[in-house]
């Protein structure tokens, strides 16, 4: 049970505290509701640069990092499709720092011309290093733009392209940091050895004043539901074929999100998983294979990917594959498989939930998500879901229409 | 109105009294020794059996590897999947962990499942069979892993740069390949088991919310075994004698990996702890010259670090990025003008003052919680360190002063000393 309090400041901003005095520290988590799906199809990847530009010095501070340094203090900030968070870990004695720096770039950025000169260097660096110079790292590039037709998941959190990157002006970085970096538009989590009233007080001290802004009204496109299968077909250097397969799931709140998610992990995510047994294990077609989703906010895909043995064709792999979803759609788990994910969920929550930065985080996703207290009522959840909901779930699921296949063949060698 | 370009005061970190809370200390029947660190809220464990059984013991390639990742595969009484399926049915993790002077096999697990899991964990430690078919599919998934690693730039210049500096014989400097995996035999694998794990030497270390009987139950699955702790072999370093070297491994790729090294003492060099505020200076944090020059200021790369290696015997100081291929000679060449600005230049006050706070706030947080603890204690005992080394290191950190730094910058950031290694 993480307890917390919570209480909103008259510029909308909203302040939850959770108190654990068994540290010396202290965490200040600001979450701001903006994520790539609020990009413009022709400027991505700016959510994320954005991030970087957020240590490039504000208003009243000409550095970010030196004072939270000099304070004994560490932080680094995260963008997904959904959402922007940032986090400061710091001796508890010193959290009125964390609110200093937090607040005045909540108030305003510096916008250097330099900053976005060197951070949109740095950036197309991160990209080449994790999308282009890796192999197979341009599989979810294309993987969300087959899925996706509509929905802004259809590109990466990094962006569809570098030139995305390399084109951003700063007229455009004011403009999407005056529309999503506003109190009325963000979480802030603190947590550790601090104190409610402690909390409140520097709140209305150094947030208090900035001004509320507008608050966002998310409009995206709606993706339509898939009518027939896609197929994509790609070709690159690298040593073994791939398959990825990916089916339109549920969103974040939808009422089978946590039967979807306990099913993801019977196929996959174990060593015992239906998936690795049959296909790694006993009839050695892959070389490892996964089951997994991102839990995006939006409806979001149930991925299947697998590299494939040496010698084994794309056709065999694929139709094992289906002989095994198939199994799975025509006979619900036994109440022991479903025990045993119920089980494993538990045990992740319980491992997660001994950071306190990770307790900060989760706070503020669920309190993004609707109700902080929902964070506590996540086991729950999990333990009401039975194998006839799981078995509904997996047919409504794996249907050929609602398929997206990618497959991604090594270059025969030269 | 608030002066917002005011930092508001802080106390500073260097100032705290710091403090390692002690482990309780066991012995089980057969004298194998436990570490516990009793902390933290959550109903869980965390238990590490650390056997002297890491690649420094072993007389052919991955064989110390590959014992330790079969563990799981299969015992006496139970197949492969028996025992995955036993693990994850309490939602329990079984990771295997293999290194140069130990192997791991480490438990996390919620404290409610603890009794069905401690008897498995002794059948795996005493019982493994390492059959044939389970070591064919290793050997077949390894080799294709490896092939896709060897296109990754950044993987090939990790195993050749500590080549270089430890030499390919040298359990630091060796690395896999196809053949290496061919050549295991499950006759190898089962020596090895007999040898360094049935009748080897392991500790315990042991964290979380521990539960009063916990040591009793230790006692009866594991105070039993036969200890004969293994003399660990002498390997000579074979450093190599060329400096620079530049691979192609990817003709399109658009990165290189960079690699800049020297050798180093380990930790018992008096030079070790003085040398820990000096790199984090130079390239220990986010902050570092490095990263201020070669990502903030220039755009370079998305990273750049510099490093003690964690090593027992002997470690290294390195520096590691990965950069535009263009910029890859401009980067090197800002590395080493860092170096040579620390050996020339006295470091300022403010800036030395900056690194020291923020080293001790990076202690404190380290501090927090009983994985983290452990992790503490376990560095100091397998390095042969007295506990008093955790407080020289808060000392060193609290006073070093910038002309003892120039004078360590001047030993050690000699541009001759060190490998040079690009591999695009």
């Amino acid at each position: 049970m993480i307890t917390f309090d919570r209480f909103t400041l008259s510029n909308g901003l909203r302040v939850l505290v959770h108190t654990d005095v068994s540290t010396p520290m202290a965490v200040v988590n600001v979450l701001y509701d903006v994520g790539a799906r609020d990009e413009d199809p022709d400027q991505t990847g700016f959510a994320h640069l954005f991030e970087h530009l957020m240590f490039g010095g504000s208003l009243h501070i000409p550095d970010y990092d030196e004072p939270l340094q000099l304070a004994g203090g560490e932080n680094n900030a995260y963008t997904t499709n959904d959402l922007t968070n940032y986090y400061i870990q710091l001796p508890a004695d010193n959290l009125e720092t964390a609110f200093w720096l937090e607040s005045d770039r909540m108030l305003s950025l510096a916008f250097s011309q330099k900053s976005l000169a060197v951070q949109q260097k740095v950036v197309c660096e991160e990209f080449k290093e994790h999308y282009l110079n890796k192999p197979y790292g341009d599989v979810w590039s294309h993987m969300r733009s087959l899925a996706y037709q509509v929905h802004p998941y259809r590109w990466m959190t990094i962006g569809r392209e570098l030139a995305h990157i390399e084109q951003a002006r700063l007229q455009q970085v004011k403009d999407f940091f005056f529309k999503h970096y506003t109190p009325c538009n963000a979480i802030l989590v603190v947590a550790g050895n601090v104190h409610v009233a402690q909390v409140r007080a520097l709140a209305e001290k150094w947030f208090g004043p900035i001004p509320a802004g507008t608050r966002y009204q998310r409009k995206l496109p709606v993706e339509p539901t898939q009518a027939a299968p896609r197929y994509k077909m790609i070709q690159a250097p690298v040593p073994l074929d791939l398959l990825c397969k990916t089916w339109h799931m549920t969103d974040r709140l939808g009422a089978t999100y946590h039967a979807t998610d306990l099913l993801t992990d019977m196929l996959g995510g174990s060593a015992s998983s239906r998936l690795h047994q049959q296909l790694v294990k006993e009839q050695k077609l892959f070389v490892h294979i996964d089951c997994y989703h991102f839990g995006s906010s939006d409806p979001g895909l149930v991925t299947i990917e697998g590299k494939l043995v040496e010698g084994v064709s794309m056709e065999k792999a694929e139709q094992a594959l289906q002989e095994q979803l198939n199994a799975f759609k025509s006979q619900p788990p036994s109440e022991q498989e479903l025990e045993k994910v119920k089980n494993k969920t538990e045990s992740a929550i319980a491992f997660e939930d001994m950071s306190v930065m990770s307790r900060a985080s989760s706070l503020a996703y669920y309190e993004l998500l609707g109700d902080a207290a929902w964070m506590n009522e996540e086991l729950g959840k999990y333990a009401a879901v039975t194998t006839a909901q799981v078995a509904a779930v997996s047919n409504e699921l794996f249907r050929s229409e609602n398929e997206n296949t990618l497959y991604y063949y090594a270059n025969p060698p030269a | 109105m608030i002066d917002r370009k005011k930092m508001p005061p802080i106390v500073d970190a260097v100032h705290y009294q710091l403090e390692l809370k002690p482990y309780a200390h066991h012995q089980l029947d057969n004298g194998v020794e436990v570490y516990m660190i009793d902390a933290g809220a959550e109903e869980v464990l965390q238990i590490e059996w650390l056997y002297k059984a890491g690649n420094c013991y072993e007389t052919q390639n991955l064989i110390a590897a590959t014992t330790n990742y079969l563990l799981r595969a299969g015992t006496t009484t139970h197949t492969a999947y028996e025992l995955d399926e036993k693990i994850d049915y309490v939602g329990a993790y079984v990771n295997r962990g293999c290194y140069n002077e130990q192997a791991a096999i480490t438990l996390h697990c919620l404290n409610k499942h603890i009794d069905v899991l401690l008897p498995l964990i002794r059948e795996v430690l005493t019982e493994s069979v390492f059959p044939e078919h389970e070591l064919l599919l290793y050997q077949q998934n390894m080799k294709q892993r490896l092939s896709v690693n060897l296109r990754k730039s950044d993987y090939v210049a990790g195993r050749l740069i500590d080549a270089y500096l430890f030499g390919e014989e040298h359990p630091y400097g060796k690395y896999s390949s196809p053949t290496s995996f061919d050549l295991l035999t499950r006759d190898a694998l089962l020596a090895f088991y007999d040898r360094y794990y049935k009748r080897g030497h392991f500790q315990l270390f042991v964290a979380g919310k521990i539960p009063a009987d916990l040591l009793e139950k230790l006692n009866r699955y594991f105070g039993d075994l036969p200890i004969d702790s293994p003399s660990l072999p002498t390997h000579l370093l074979y450093p190599a004698e060329q400096r620079k070297f530049t691979i192609q491994n990817d003709p399109a790729g658009v990165q290189g990996a960079i690699r800049i090294a020297r050798p180093f003492p380990n930790r018992h060099h008096p030079d070790f702890l003085p040398a820990l505020v000096l790199n984090t200076v130079f390239g220990g944090f986010f902050g570092s010259r490095l990263m201020s020059n070669i990502r903030e200021e220039k755009g370079y790369t998305y990273g750049i670090h510099s490093y003690l290696l964690n090593l027992q015997q002997a470690s290294a100081w390195m520096i590691s990025t990965e950069a535009g291929k263009e910029v890859c000679e401009a980067t090197i060449k800002e590395v080493y003008a860092e170096m040579n600005r620390l050996c020339n230049e006295l470091i300022a006050d403010d800036e030395l003052n900056l690194v020291r706070n923020y080293m001790m706030g990076g202690l404190l947080g380290d501090l927090d919680g009983p994985f983290q603890l452990i992790a503490r204690w376990k560095n100091l005992i397998l390095n042969g360190l007295p506990p008093a080394h955790f407080h020289r290191t808060i000392d060193t950190i609290r006073s070093i002063d910038a002309q003892q730094l120039q004078v360590l910058a001047q030993r050690y950031f000699d541009p001759a000393d060190f490998y040079e290694l690009v591999v695009v």
